[in-house]
């Protein structure tokens, strides 16, 4: 957890008091709505279809037992009793009404929480991988610098109005789980053969309209220099992004059109001025912000644990929810444990006021008191004894919180869609439930194995549908819902973007369509192969031609 | 009744008086760009600001003057001793480059004022060409934002380098003088305040 000092606390204060005053204006008629819009939407709040959403910022996913107690009581006190977790592992409230969000960040202060730039054109709050800290194949923790980032980029004067949101992701592990090449900014950090700390940077890549993946701007950037480099990348960006047409606005674009050796040289140009400027970060400051992320008081504890295993061999159930929801952990004798927020008949990500304050207890009885949201929609225990982990699941399970589903078929990944987001051409949450329950047998579900199913309501991709082994991305035609469907997607260190299957599908047809994805992988894999990899085996042409087999258009739909 | 806020010595107060002369190129055919219906809103950078008979046909008053940049450029000797008297500042689009300023004119200390008209507040691009005028190009006197200047962005130009805001006619100045002080410690160096936070105090 991160711990704040006087100072984080006094500008999360101050930001307080400016909303409050800003909301009292628009309310009053002082503000319009265009000069009101940006202002909100900087501190996370959206109007949506039914009422505002508000964005809270989880910074690195991390949260501890106060947060949720409070984000329990938020959603009791200022909304209709739950929440959800987004897919950059952020918190929102699908209900609250705009006069009391001065109130709402005031309560998120008092537990050190904040909206700050989780939405609107500005450097949003920025993501590592979710196992920061705690993964066993981390070589750099890379929640210090990725702190340090976040300050420079909180109320950054230069960079408050951009010609479109700004995303950076952080990792550190030698699997990237922070999806580097999707982000505006992508910074890989490892040590060279002299254990110097590095940076591969990235840049350009996001997801949309026109899916790009990033490209690498430098190889190895030393780290002192990292304020200062993505300073310079940002004015470029800044100056010349185009303001003309937001979909042509996102940096990738803009490397797109110069190239990215033009932009690199750009960038180097405008960074010669900057290098070596009050913002270069010393080994002094990285060390102080790493202290501030205190680490557990960890036990010493042998790697195994014999009632565990006992429990294991015993019951199935419980070994089913250690294969898919246990995860390895850097100490000896702990895991982190995913607490499945992927129930069949509930909106992906969605967690009432009462799972939260069960979920803050069992963090406080079996994880330090810490947990983590995850970019997959779910909570996780970061810290959990081995020994711990049985009676942990039986409670977890009491609470609806255990469906052994992690990595799954079932553990899609969705936006809000229709149902509350403005935006969207078609609802994504049915879709979702339609598959859950298609797929609902849970030995069937392991049977397919790791596959991830990705699904936006339109082209903004909060679904993050591109990079789904089997994406649904809802369509508009002549005014009803109509869905896309793409394989091949992926993210991770073999990042792909995934290729449109045909004509798009009534939402009554896409769990059909799925199954036949489905039969087509389990007629044709090997016995390691997932999904995604025998899609790019045998490639799309098997897929395409089950799927459209009798399929006339306009009249026969597939059906399941 | 003056709507220009001026900071000195940290200092922020609305000034009554101000003898500077806003100077435009008469209005031409406006080209209304569309996009999906909706007009479109921004200048791409490097696009034209005015014809050369705009420019031509641009009247410019006697006593202090502040002059499109597209007219400073092509009519600069007509203003030498002008300038040299102090009465001559520049001001810029969001759309034009401080460097094209700066290719005609490297000592940028020769003008008293320099101006940035904001033709949209969400322009972004404002703080970056301040930033760049006051840290790169050393820029010394008045820098000022014009257009549809807010309060609620005042705070940010503030730490970019302007240090005037003619906030926009029908707002109060009054009311705005308010929001240069919304945050306290800021914990980035930029423009105006330089260090970083934990470079001005043990954190
Ligand atoms: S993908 Fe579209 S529909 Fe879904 S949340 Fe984002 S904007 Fe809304």
């Amino acid at each position: 957890m991160y711990k704040y000092d006087e100072y984080d606390q006094r500008i999360v204060n101050e930001r307080v008091a400016q909303f409050r005053d800003q909301t009292r204006r628009y309310l009053a008629g002082e503000l319009g709505e265009d000069e009101f819009k940006p202002l909100r939407l900087q501190n996370g709040l959206y109007i949506q279809r039914y009422a505002p959403m508000l964005r809270v910022a989880v910074p690195y996913g991390l949260l501890g037992s106060a947060q949720i107690r409070k984000l329990a009581h938020i959603a009791r006190t200022y909304d209709k009793g739950y929440a959800h977790v987004s897919t950059r592992q952020n918190f929102q409230f699908n209900w609250p009404e705009l006069k009391n969000v001065p109130d709402i960040l005031a309560e998120l202060a008092e537990v050190e929480m904040h909206a700050i730039q989780t939405s609107g054109n500005c450097i949003r709050n920025v993501t590592t991988d979710q196992f920061a800290g705690i993964a066993p194949d981390e070589t750099v923790d890379p929640r210090p610098l990725a702190e340090i980032i976040r300050q420079c980029s909180t109320f950054h004067p230069e960079f408050a109005l951009l010609p479109r949101k700004f995303k950076i992701a952080v990792t550190g592990a030698r699997e990237d789980r922070a999806v580097l090449q999707m982000h505006d900014v992508g910074l890989e950090l490892f040590r060279n053969p002299a254990g110097e700390l590095r940076i591969k940077v990235w840049v350009g890549g996001g997801l949309g309209r026109t899916p790009i993946l990033g490209s690498v701007l430098h190889e190895e950037l030393p780290w002192q220099h990292i304020l200062t480099y993505i300073e310079a990348i940002v004015r470029v960006y800044n100056l010349h992004g185009r303001r003309d047409n937001s979909y042509k606005a996102r940096i990738k674009i803009l490397v797109k059109a110069l190239g990215i050796e033009e932009f690199k040289r750009q960038v180097e140009a405008e960074w010669a001025f900057q290098k070596e400027g009050p913002n270069t970060v010393t080994q002094a400051e990285l060390d102080r912000v790493a202290r501030n992320f205190t680490a557990p008081d960890y036990a010493a504890l042998a790697d195994a644990d014999a009632g565990f295993e006992a429990k294991l061999a015993e019951e199935k159930g419980f070994a089913n929810w250690v294969k898919r929801n246990v995860h390895a952990h850097k100490q000896p004798g702990y895991r982190a444990v995913t607490l499945s927020l992927k129930v069949t008949g509930i909106a992906p990500g969605d967690i009432t006021d009462r799972q939260l304050d069960i979920v803050a207890d069992l963090a406080d009885k079996y994880s330090f008191g810490e947990l983590r949201t995850s970019h997959e929609q779910n909570i996780i225990l970061s810290d959990v004894k081995l020994g711990d982990l049985y009676a942990l699941w039986q409670e977890a399970r009491a609470a609806g919180l255990a469906t052994p589903n992690i990595g799954l078929i079932t553990d899609i990944i969705c936006c809000p869609g229709g149902s509350f987001c403005d935006l969207a051409n078609a609802k994504s949450i049915p879709i979702a439930e339609s598959i859950q329950r298609l797929f609902d047998d849970l030995d069937y579900q392991h049977d397919i194995g790791d596959i991830e199913l990705n699904i936006s309501g339109c082209m903004n991709s909060c679904g993050h549908h591109h990079v789904g082994h089997i994406g649904v991305l809802g369509v508009d035609k002549n005014e009803s819902e109509w869905y896309q469907v793409s394989i091949g997607g992926k993210q991770g260190n073999d990042a792909s973007l995934g290729d449109v299957i045909g004509p798009s599908f009534a939402a009554d047809e896409v769990a059909g369509v799925v199954k036949r994805l489905i039969d087509v992988y389990l007629e044709n894999r090997t016995p390691e192969e997932r999904f995604i990899d025998t899609v790019r085996r045998i490639g799309h042409v098997p897929f395409k031609a089950r799927v459209y087999a009798d399929r006339q258009p306009g009249k026969q739909k597939v059906e399941a | 009744m003056s709507n220009l806020i001026k900071l000195q010595n940290g200092t922020a107060t609305i000034v009554a008086e101000d003898a500077w002369q806003i100077v435009r190129v008469p209005v031409g055919e406006v080209e209304v760009k569309k996009q999906a219906g909706k007009v479109v809103l921004f200048k791409l950078t490097g696009a034209e600001s005015a014809t050369p008979e705009q420019v031509a046909a641009t009247v410019v008053p006697a006593g202090k003057v502040l002059l499109p940049l597209s007219v400073f450029l092509a009519r600069r000797a007509e203003f030498a001793s002008r300038l040299a008297a102090g009465e001559v500042g520049v001001w810029l689009e969001t759309h034009e480059l401080v460097e094209t300023l700066v290719a005609a004119q490297a000592e940028l200390n020769v003008f008293p004022l320099i101006a940035v008209f904001i033709e949209r507040f969400a322009d972004g691009r404002a703080y970056s060409m301040a930033s760049l005028l006051r840290s790169r190009y050393g820029f010394k006197g008045e820098l000022r934002a014009l257009g549809d200047v807010l309060r609620d962005q005042l705070f940010f130009m503030k730490r970019c380098g302007f240090d005037a805001f003619d906030i926009r006619a029908d707002r109060s100045a009054e009311d705005a003088l308010a929001s240069l002080q919304d945050f306290s410690e800021p914990y980035q160096g930029a423009t105006v305040i330089e260090q970083p936070l934990w470079r001005r105090h043990a954190r």
